[in-house]
């Protein structure tokens, strides 16, 4: 569990999410993925949020449904949202080079997915539909092809560079 | 009923004739990758100088949806010049315009190079991955544009649709889906008839159709396919269900990793409804269907139609016991047919060319084509369709081309995770329900991964396990803690650490897996290590006696080693190593501490003389 964070929320924000999807039991999954695509992750607060204002449901049961589909992040995310594939196609196709090229080269902390300065975050996922192209890695919507552990530094090079190179 | 749908579709042939030349670009997830969107770009401002065009007076650039191909991607195409160009890049563009388009020379460099003859072919069906297809499913993906209704509508799209409203009986329907004997692409192979007619029973009040969009199996994208290429038949498909069993309403529920088909079939949806093909009082009758989008949000069991409808009620997605079956008490506790997108989309083909049509494909018990994603070490990896029956051989060795860079063939994973492996002994067994089932696989969703000689088995298996482990839902116990036993007991033997012993476990603690779990998932789990021991259990005893990888992929089995005799101590191994293994001084011999070596092979790599050998 993540530790209560110091920021405050804008539920006004979430408010008009759950406006949006309509504030039903039913439209949670997709009240949480646009309040996810608004933050990067489901702060604590905001999950208690929903869970009182909707009727029929609890923190706990907003908390159960976070914490049960894999979309779902507890923690912020980065800038650059890394997805690196290592469904069977890209498996096969050396896919486990590739992670460990991008985890060489970011330099994660122990136990954690994500780079310090909250630039980049890591999550690996089982196929982009893509898999002709295997291996594949998405970087926040674009789809990077046919990877490979030299391809996947220059293209975090190309991102670091745009930043002002750290 | 207030629309001829003839006129119709006279008004959109209309439509495309006056696009004049016409250049379709692949703008499936995979090409989109590879750079269409610049290559569109670049031929509609070539295209708008029209003085160049000698026979047309406009250029229209088409973005079509995945031709199966991605490999080969950007797939380009001149459907009136009967030339599929491939790996087109943005710098191609110009030469194909002005060879080709203005000069009627067509680009040799850019067409498809046929493995075994060396020799370029220029037309789409000529080309061996198209030679020995049979598109159904896939008949319109990337042959129209998959954003317009238009271009779907003048291939046939809402044609059944309108003659079934026409005819209003329902029951005739059904019996026409049950005499073409399609069964489910989903997975599990029942009969479609027999679930729409069990599901219209229960007609009076409120019901719905979901179709199943999840496509969970890692290394499968048939579905994605068809909802990005070609998603008004897929709503087609829809309508239909649910006018046979009395439905208005229905869901389609995507996977999340699919935003580009989410957004096409928005977008279709939204264009179907302004033109009354879908929504309230459909062409002017009585029959209203209105279609939801549910997006999945990352879990493989939600592709259960169970765990699927508790998803878009909004809860985890937890498979739940059955009876009662959906058909009785489905979505929201009311009857509710759901079928797989491929399943949908033969629908509105088999209504427009007969059941009869449709049974005359495949074999005595399988009937039809089916679409396989064909990936791993092939020569041409891609979606397919094919009549069911087809031999492996055939998939593999034609459309497929054969194994990558002359390697041996050694199995094909066929299910995904649900399924098994079979080997060369397999290779002419034809591809339906009844003989891989008794050779201990599953037509599953259609993933067939290829393997060579240098895929080991026993890490296969670990892999299907880990996946299969993550996720568990955890309802229950046997599923539970034995995919987690199961993948221990596959970590240690790649490893290196396993025991004979270990095999058995494996084997009791695959069938107590099988028999105690309440859902498919916890049912096929074992299967990957059932049928991996099966036909390569040499290979487990290779790793667990010899503490060698036959295959020479465990890492922890494999040591890098330098030749004394041919190090020159240029000392660029010992600083390349990423973790300092390798010690030395100039000009005298290199050792590898293998204590501290990782066995990333970056020395190896580099080695200007080749002294650094792998064993
Ligand atoms: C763990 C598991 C995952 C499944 N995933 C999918 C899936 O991704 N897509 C799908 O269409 N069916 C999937 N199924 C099968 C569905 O439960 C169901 O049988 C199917 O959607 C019915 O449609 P059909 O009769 O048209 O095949 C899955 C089943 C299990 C047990
Ligand atoms: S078999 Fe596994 S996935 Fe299925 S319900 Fe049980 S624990 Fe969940
Ligand atoms: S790179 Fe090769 S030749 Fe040079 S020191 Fe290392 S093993 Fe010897
Ligand atoms: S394989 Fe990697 S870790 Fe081992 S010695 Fe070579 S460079 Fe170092
Ligand atoms: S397995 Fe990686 S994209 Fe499908
Ligand atoms: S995305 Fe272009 S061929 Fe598949």
């Amino acid at each position: 569990m993540t530790t209560q964070s110091p920021e405050k929320f804008d539920f006004g924000k979430v408010d008009k999410i759950m406006e949006e999807c309509g504030a039903d039991k039913s439209h949670l999954i997709a009240i949480l993925q646009n309040v996810q695509k608004e933050f990067t992750y489901l702060p604590i607060d905001v999950m208690t949020y929903i869970g009182t204002k909707i009727e029929g449901l609890s923190p706990a049961t907003v908390y159960g449904v976070a914490t049960f589909y894999a979309q779902f992040s507890l923690e912020p995310k980065g800038k650059y949202q890394i997805k690196c594939c290592d469904g069977t196609a890209c498996h096969v196709r050396g896919s486990m080079p590739v992670m460990n090229a991008i985890k060489a080269k970011l330099k994660f902390a122990e136990g954690k997915m994500r780079t310090e300065d909250g630039m980049f975050s890591l999550e690996t996922v089982s196929c982009l539909g893509a898999c002709g192209l295997a291996p594949v890695m998405v970087i926040n919507e674009k789809v990077y092809p046919q990877m490979t552990s030299d391809a996947v530094k220059i293209v975090l090079d190309e991102i670091i560079a745009q930043e002002g190179g750290k | 009923m207030n629309i001829d749908i003839k006129k119709e579709q006279d008004k959109a042939q209309e439509l495309i004739k006056a696009q004049g030349f016409r250049v379709l670009v692949c703008s499936g997830t995979g090409c989109m990758a590879n750079g269409s969107a610049e290559i569109i770009k670049k031929f509609a401002e070539l295209g708008a100088n029209v003085s160049t065009l000698s026979d047309y007076d406009k250029l229209t650039v088409v973005p079509t949806g995945c031709h199966g191909f991605c490999e080969q991607g950007v797939l380009v195409v001149l459907p009136d010049q009967h030339t599929t160009y491939v790996k087109v890049k943005l710098a191609d563009v110009e030469e194909i315009f002005n060879s080709h388009i203005v000069g009627g020379k067509p680009v040799e460099r850019l067409l498809y190079t046929d493995p075994k003859t060396n020799e370029h072919v220029q037309k789409n069906d000529d080309i061996n991955f198209y030679a020995k297809q049979t598109r159904t499913a896939l008949a319109n993906c990337g042959k129209i544009n998959a954003e317009s209704l238009d271009e779907a509508i003048s291939v046939g799209a809402y044609e059944a649709l309108y003659n079934i409203l026409n005819e209003n009986n329902p029951d005739a329907v059904i019996q026409e889906v049950l005499d073409s004997g399609l069964k489910g692409r989903g997975g599990a192979g029942f009969p479609t008839g027999l679930k729409w007619k069990f599901t219209a029973a229960n007609k009076g009040g409120k019901s719905y159709v979901v179709c199943n969009g999840d496509e969970g199996d890692p290394g499968a994208f048939m579905d994605r396919s068809v909802m990005e290429g070609d998603p008004h038949k897929l709503l087609e498909g829809m309508a239909i269900a649910a006018f046979s069993i009395g439905a208005d309403e229905g869901y389609i529920y995507v996977r999340a990793e699919y935003p580009l088909a989410i957004k096409r079939l928005r977008k279709a949806i939204a264009a179907a409804e302004e033109r009354h093909y879908l929504g309230k009082n459909i062409m002017g009758t009585d029959f209203s269907f209105t279609l939801h989008i549910k997006e999945g949000a990352g879990a493989f069991v939600c592709g259960e139609e169970s765990a699927l409808i508790a998803s878009i009620e909004g809860e985890r997605g937890m498979p739940r016991p059955k009876p009662p079956f959906p058909a009785n008490k489905g979505l929201f506790g009311r009857p509710t047919l759901i079928n797989n997108v491929e399943t949908l989309a033969n629908i509105p083909v088999i209504m427009r060319k007969g059941a009869k049509w449709f049974a005359s494909m495949g074999t005595e018990s399988a009937k039809g084509t089916k679409t396989f994603a064909l990936t791993g070490e092939v020569n041409n990896t891609g979606l397919i369709e094919v009549p069911m029956g087809t031999t492996l051989r055939e998939i593999i060795f034609d459309i497929g081309g054969g194994i990558r860079g002359g390697k041996k063939f050694k199995a094909v994973q066929i299910g995904g995770p649900s399924g098994g492996c079979l080997t060369e002994e397999h290779l002419d067994l034809p591809m339906d329900y009844e003989s891989l089932a008794k050779a201990g696989a599953m037509v599953g969703s259609g993933g067939l991964v290829v393997m060579a000689e240098d895929t080991c088995m026993v890490e296969v298996a670990r892999f299907f396990m880990n996946f299969t482990k993550n996720e568990s839902c955890g309802k229950c116990v046997p599923c539970r803690e034995g995919t987690k036993n199961m993948l221990k007991i596959l970590e240690k033997i790649v490893k290196g650490k396993g025991e004979l012993k270990d095999l058995e476990v494996l084997e009791d603690l695959a069938n107590t897996v099988k028999d105690g779990s309440l859902c498919g998932l916890g049912k096929t789990a074992p299967n990957p290590v059932l049928s991996t021991l099966k036909y390569f259990k040499d290979e487990y005893i290779a790793h667990i006696v010899d503490k060698k990888c036959p295959a020479g992929v465990c890492t922890a089995l494999k040591t890098i080693k330098i030749k004394e005799d041919l190090c020159k101590g240029c000392t660029k191994c010992a600083r390349t190593c990423p973790v300092g293994a390798i010690e030395g001084e100039v000009k005298k011999v290199h050792t590898i501490n293998q204590a501290k070596c990782i066995k990333c092979e970056a020395c190896l790599k580099g080695c200007p003389f080749h002294a650094i050998v792998q064993e």
